[in-house]
C-alpha cells in the first residue's frame, strides 16, 4: 500500500473496526471544519486586505443569535463524540464470558506471559483467532503498558494491583507489542510480537511447547511451600478461614464492613494480612510482602481463583 | 543605544548591573526574564535538535539509551516549567500589564523582583542536576519509576522545579492584586484588553494549582530520601495517587500556558484588521471557563493507567466541555476579520499562523477526549504532536506574535519586516513539517519516548527531523534581526501600528513610571471602529526619510 509509507495501521481485533469508524468520523469532521476556517480566514485576508475595494458596510462586532448557535452546535458535536468514544470504551471492561485467560507480567524490560495450560512465553504471545484473550496484567517493578497498536488496544500495568485487557484477533500474522508507558533505560526496546493464529494451528503450537505447569498448579504448590495450607487448610489446627470458593464471594470483615474477595482483597490479604481482617478471626497471619516475587503472587491469585467455581468476568474490576 | 536618546525612558536610568539587577522597574524585571527565558527555550530546543536527529533513523546510533532518556527529561522539564509556563507572563506580562491598565507598576514591586530571583536559583538548581548527571524520569516523573528506580538526580530536578513554582505563585498574586486595584479611572472590567483578562485568568490558576505540584514533588523526594511509603505499593501507597496528583497541577498548567498566548492574539488580530475584537464578552468570560474547567480534567490523562472506566467516562465528558470555550474563541477570532483592513505585518502573520496551528491542535484534542480513540493514541506521538501544536505552534507562535507587537513599544526600536516576515514563515513551514508527520505516527502505534523504534516508522520520522532543522532556524532568525534593530533600528513612534491599547499612549520606550499623566479611559477596548483612528501606519522608511 501507498509505496511502503505507512498512512494507517492495520486492523487486527475485533475492536479496531469500530474505534476506527469513530477516528475517520472525526478525521472526516476536522477536515470539513478545519478547511471551513481556513476558507472563511484566507477568504477574508483576501477580500478585506488593505486597500481592497470590498464592501465594508454592515460591520458588526457582536452578534448574539450567531455566537448562541455556534455555541449550541459545538455543544451538540462534542456531546456526540463523547458519547460514542465513552460507549466503545466501556465495553473494555466487559469481556466476554467464555474468554482464555493469560497472565501477563512487565518487568524492566521484558514481557512475560503464561498460557492458560502453563506455556511460558518472553516478549511473544501466541493468541488463536476469533476467540476472545483476556490479558490479566501485573507489574515486577515500575508501571508499564500492554500496547499491541493493531488491535487498537493498550492498558497500563500497575505495581500493587492487577488490570485487564481483552481482545479477539481477527487476521492471522504477527503485530507488534510495544510497552508504551516510559519505564526507564530499555523502554524503546521491552516489547515483541503478538503472533495470532488460527485455531487449528495455536492447538498445534501449544502441543509443541509441552504441556507446562498451570498457573494454577504452581499456585498450589506454592500455597504448600509457604505453609499457606498449614492454617488455611481443612484439617488445620490455627483457625483461619477457609478459602474455598473464595473469589469474588463478600467477606464480613472485623471492622462491621463487608468487602467482595476481588483480586485487590486478596492481594492486600497476602502482602499486608492486617488491613481488612475477616469478621471472628484473629490477625495471626504474617504479611508475605517481600518473601514472594510478583509473579509467585499470581500464581497464587490463580490458585485461589482455581479454587472456586465459576469466577465471572464481572467480579474482576 | 545611546543614552542621550534613551534619556527621560525606562533604559536611561542607569545601564550597570546593579540598575538592572536590583531594579523593582516592573518592565527592568520583564527583560530580566526575557533574557533567561530565551537562554532557557534555546538550551531547551538544541535537547529536541539533538533527540530529533538521532531518531532520523531507526537504531540508536548517535546517543545511547541512557543520554536519550535525559534528553528528554531535561527537553520536558526545561521547556514546561523554565520556558511556557512563566514565558508570555513573566517578560510580556511583566511589562505590560501596568501599562495596558495606566498604572505606574505592579502593586508590589519588590516581589516581582524577588521572583525573578527565586526563578533563577530553582532553575540554576535544576541545571545543576543535569551537570551532575541528568535525570531520566521523563518531565512527568512518574512513580515508581523516579522514586525507587531511576538512577539519575531526580530529588535535585524536582527540588529545582519545586523552588521555581513559588516564583510562579509570586506572579501569580501580583497579577491578580494588580487588576484588582490598580485599573485607571474609567477602566472598567469590561473595558480591560483580552490580555489583561487571559493575564488574570492565568493568575488565578498559577495560584490554586502550583501549591498540589509543590506538594506532589515534596512527597517524591520524601520517599526518595526517607522510604516514607507515599506511592510505593510494598509500603503502602500507590502509584497512581501520583498521576492524580500531578496532573491536578500539569493540566491547569497547560493553560496557564495557552491562555496568555490567546491574550496576545486578541490584542494583535483587531489591531491589524482595524476592528474591533468579535464577540469581546464572550471571549473574555471563555478565558475565565477554562481556567475552572482546566481543573476539572486531569483524568484524561489516566484513561489506560488503571483507573476505573466511569472515572474515564467522567472525565472524557468535562474534557469535551472545555473544548468549547476554545471553539468560541477561534470563531470569534475568525469573524473578527470580516470587513477589517487587514494588513499582514510580522505579528499578524504570526497570529494568523496560531489561529492555524492552534485550531489544528486543538481539533486533535478532540481525538483524545474520546475515550476509545484515546486508548490507541495514548503514549503515542499523536499526543506529542498535539501538545506541541498547542504548545509550539499556539502558545510559542503567540509568544513570537507578541514580542514582534511590543518590541518598538519595550526597546523604542523598529526591526526589519522583511526578516520579520520571513521568520514568520519558516516558523509555519517548519513547525508543519516537524509535528504533522508526529500525528501519522502516532496513529500508526509509534510510541513516545523511544529511543529506537521499528523501521516502517522511518519514512514520517526523517521528515519530521527534517522539519525540526527548518524550524529551528525560524527560531534562531529573530534572534538576529531583533538583535540587530536594538542598535539600528528605526526610532520607534509612540504607536507604530496605531493601535488602542493605553500601552500605546505613552512613550517608545515608556517613561520610568510609564505615564506622564494618569490617563483616564472613556472608550472600550479595540476602539478600532471610532473616529480618529482611521487607518494610518507607521512606515520605517517615510521615518527615515523625514528625518
Amino acid at each position: 500500500m501507498s509505496f511502503g509509507i505507512p498512512f494507517f495501521p492495520q486492523e487486527a481485533s475485533s475492536e479496531a473496526g469500530r474505534i476506527d469508524a469513530l477516528f475517520y468520523t472525526l478525521l472526516a469532521f476536522s477536515a470539513v471544519l478545519g478547511l471551513a476556517l481556513a476558507g472563511l480566514v484566507v477568504g477574508y485576508a483576501v477580500k478585506y486586505r488593505v486597500g481592497s475595494k470590498a464592501d465594508r458596510t454592515g460591520k458588526r462586532s457582536r452578534s448574539l443569535p450567531l455566537e448562541m448557535s455556534w455555541t449550541i452546535a459545538s455543544l451538540v458535536i462534542a456531546f456526540i463524540f463523547f458519547g460514542w468514544g465513552a460507549a466503545l470504551f466501556v465495553r473494555r471492561d466487559h469481556p466476554p464470558a467464555d474468554a482464555l485467560e493469560i497472565s501477563g507480567l512487565g518487568k524492566q524490560w521484558m514481557w512475560e506471559f503464561r498460557q492458560p495450560g502453563g506455556q511460558r512465553e518472553i516478549n511473544e504471545l501466541h493468541v488463536p483467532v476469533g476467540k476472545a484473550v483476556v490479558v490479566s496484567l501485573a507489574a515486577q517493578d515500575v508501571i508499564h503498558s500492554f500496547y499491541v497498536p493493531a488491535f487498537r488496544i493498550k492498558q497500563d500495568a500497575v505495581p500493587g494491583r492487577t488490570t485487564h485487557i481483552w481482545f479477539i484477533a481477527t487476521q492471522p500474522g504477527r503485530y507488534h507489542l510495544f510497552c508504551a508507558q516510559y519505564c526507564g533505560t530499555q523502554h524503546s526496546e521491552m516489547g515483541g510480537w503478538v503472533i495470532a493464529m488460527a485455531p487449528e494451528q495455536y492447538a498445534a503450537w501449544l502441543n509443541s511447547q509441552g504441556e507446562g505447569e498451570t498457573l494454577a498448579a504452581s499456585g498450589e504448590k506454592l500455597f504448600r511451600a509457604l505453609g499457606c495450607s498449614g492454617c488455611h487448610g481443612a484439617s488445620s489446627k490455627v483457625r483461619a478461614p477457609s478459602l474455598d470458593g473464595i473469589f469474588g464471594r463478600p467477606v464480613a470483615l472485623d471492622n462491621q464492613q463487608t468487602v467482595i474477595a476481588d483480586e485487590r482483597y486478596l492481594r492486600d490479604s497476602i502482602l499486608n494480612p492486617k488491613k481488612e481482617v475477616a469478621a471472628g478471626y484473629e490477625p495471626h497471619m504474617p504479611s508475605f510482602d517481600g518473601l514472594i516475587d510478583e509473579g509467585e503472587l499470581q500464581m497464587l491469585l490463580a490458585y485461589l481463583k482455581a479454587l472456586s467455581p465459576q469466577p465471572t468476568a464481572g467480579a474482576r474490576q | 543605544m545611546t543614552n542621550a536618546a534613551m534619556s527621560g525612558t525606562y533604559l536611561g536610568e542607569g545601564s550597570g548591573p546593579r540598575a538592572w539587577l536590583l531594579t523593582t522597574d516592573h518592565k527592568r524585571v520583564a527583560w530580566l526574564y526575557l533574557v533567561s527565558l530565551t537562554a532557557f527555550f534555546f538550551l531547551g530546543g538544541a535537547m529536541a535538535v539533538l533527540m530529533r536527529i538521532e531518531l532520523a533513523t531507526p537504531a540508536g546510533d548517535l546517543v545511547s539509551d541512557d543520554v536519550y532518556n535525559r534528553l528528554f527529561s531535561l527537553h520536558g522539564i526545561i521547556m514546561v516549567w523554565f520556558f511556557l509556563v512563566p514565558s508570555i507572563p513573566a517578560s510580556l506580562g511583566n511589562f505590560l500589564l501596568p501599562l495596558m491598565i495606566g498604572a505606574r507598576d505592579l502593586a508590589f514591586p519588590r516581589l516581582n523582583l524577588a521572583s525573578w530571583y527565586v526563578f533563577i536559583s530553582g532553575s540554576l538548581f535544576a541545571l545543576f542536576a543535569v551537570v551532575a548527571g541528568g535525570v531520566d524520569t521523563g518531565w512527568t516523573f512518574y512513580t515508581p519509576l523516579s522514586t525507587l528506580y531511576a538512577n539519575g538526580w531526580v530529588s535535585t530536578a524536582a527540588f529545582g522545579v519545586f523552588i521555581v513554582g513559588f516564583s510562579t505563585i509570586m506572579t501569580g498574586i501580583n497579577f491578580i492584586v494588580t487588576v484588582h486595584t490598580l485599573r485607571a479611572p474609567g477602566l472598567t472590567w469590561f473595558r480591560l484588553p483580552i490580555f489583561v483578562w487571559t493575564l488574570y485568568a492565568t493568575s488565578l490558576v498559577m495560584v490554586l494549582a502550583t501549591p498540589v505540584l509543590a506538594a506532589s514533588l515534596i512527597l517524591i523526594v520524601l520517599e526518595r530520601v526517607f522510604g516514607i511509603g507515599i506511592f510505593n505499593p510494598a509500603l503502602g501507597g500507590d502509584p497512581l495517587l501520583f498521576q492524580h496528583l500531578f496532573w491536578f497541577y500539569s493540566h491547569p498548567a497547560v493553560y496557564i500556558m495557552i491562555l496568555p498566548g490567546m491574550g496576545v492574539v486578541s490584542e494583535v488580530l483587531p489591531c491589524f484588521s482595524r476592528r474591533p475584537l468579535f464577540g469581546y464578552k464572550a471571549v473574555a468570560m471563555s478565558s475565565i471557563a477554562i481556567a475552572v474547567f482546566g481543573f476539572l480534567v486531569w483524568g484524561h490523562h489516566m484513561f489506560v493507567s488503571g483507573q476505573s472506566a466511569y472515572a474515564g467516562v467522567v472525565f472524557s465528558f468535562l474534557s469535551f466541555c472545555v473544548a468549547i470555550p476554545s471553539a468560541i474563541k477561534v470563531f470569534n477570532w475568525s469573524l473578527t476579520l470580516r470587513k477589517g483592513e487587514i494588513s499582514f505585518e510580522t505579528p499578524m502573520l504570526y497570529a494568523l499562523f496560531f489561529l492555524a496551528l492552534f485550531t489544528f491542535g486543538g481539533l486533535a484534542g478532540l481525538f483524545l477526549a474520546s475515550l476509545a480513540v484515546d486508548v490507541h493514541v495514548h503514549d503515542t506521538y499523536f499526543v506529542i504532536a498535539h501538545f506541541h501544536y498547542i504548545m509550539v505552534g499556539g502558545m510559542v507562535t503567540a509568544y513570537m506574535a507578541g514580542l514582534h507587537f511590543w518590541w518598538p513599544k519595550m526597546t523604542g526600536r523598529m526591526y526589519s519586516e522583511t526578516a520579520g516576515r520571513i521568520a514568520a514563515t519558516v516558523t509555519f513551514i517548519g513547525f508543519n513539517l516537524t509535528f504533522f508527520p508526529q500525528y501519522v505516527l502516532g496513529f500508526d502505534g509509534m510510541p513516545r519516548r523511544y529511543h529506537t523504534y521499528p523501521p516502517e516508522f522511518q519514512f514520517w520520522n526523517v521528515l519530521s527531523s527534517a522539519g525540526a532543522v527548518v524550524l529551528a532556524i525560524g527560531y534562531l532568525m529573530p534572534l538576529f534581526y531583533l538583535g540587530w534593530s536594538l542598535f539600528r533600528g528605526a526610532r520607534a513612534p509612540d504607536n507604530p501600528w496605531n493601535a488602542t491599547g493605553l500601552e500605546w499612549q505613552t512613550g517608545s520606550p515608556p517613561p520610568p513610571h510609564n505615564f506622564e499623566t494618569m490617563p483616564v479611559v472613556t472608550r472600550p477596548a479595540y476602539a478600532y471602529d471610532m473616529k480618529g483612528l482611521e487607518h494610518e501606519r507607521f512606515s520605517p522608511h517615510r521615518e527615515e526619510a523625514a528625518g
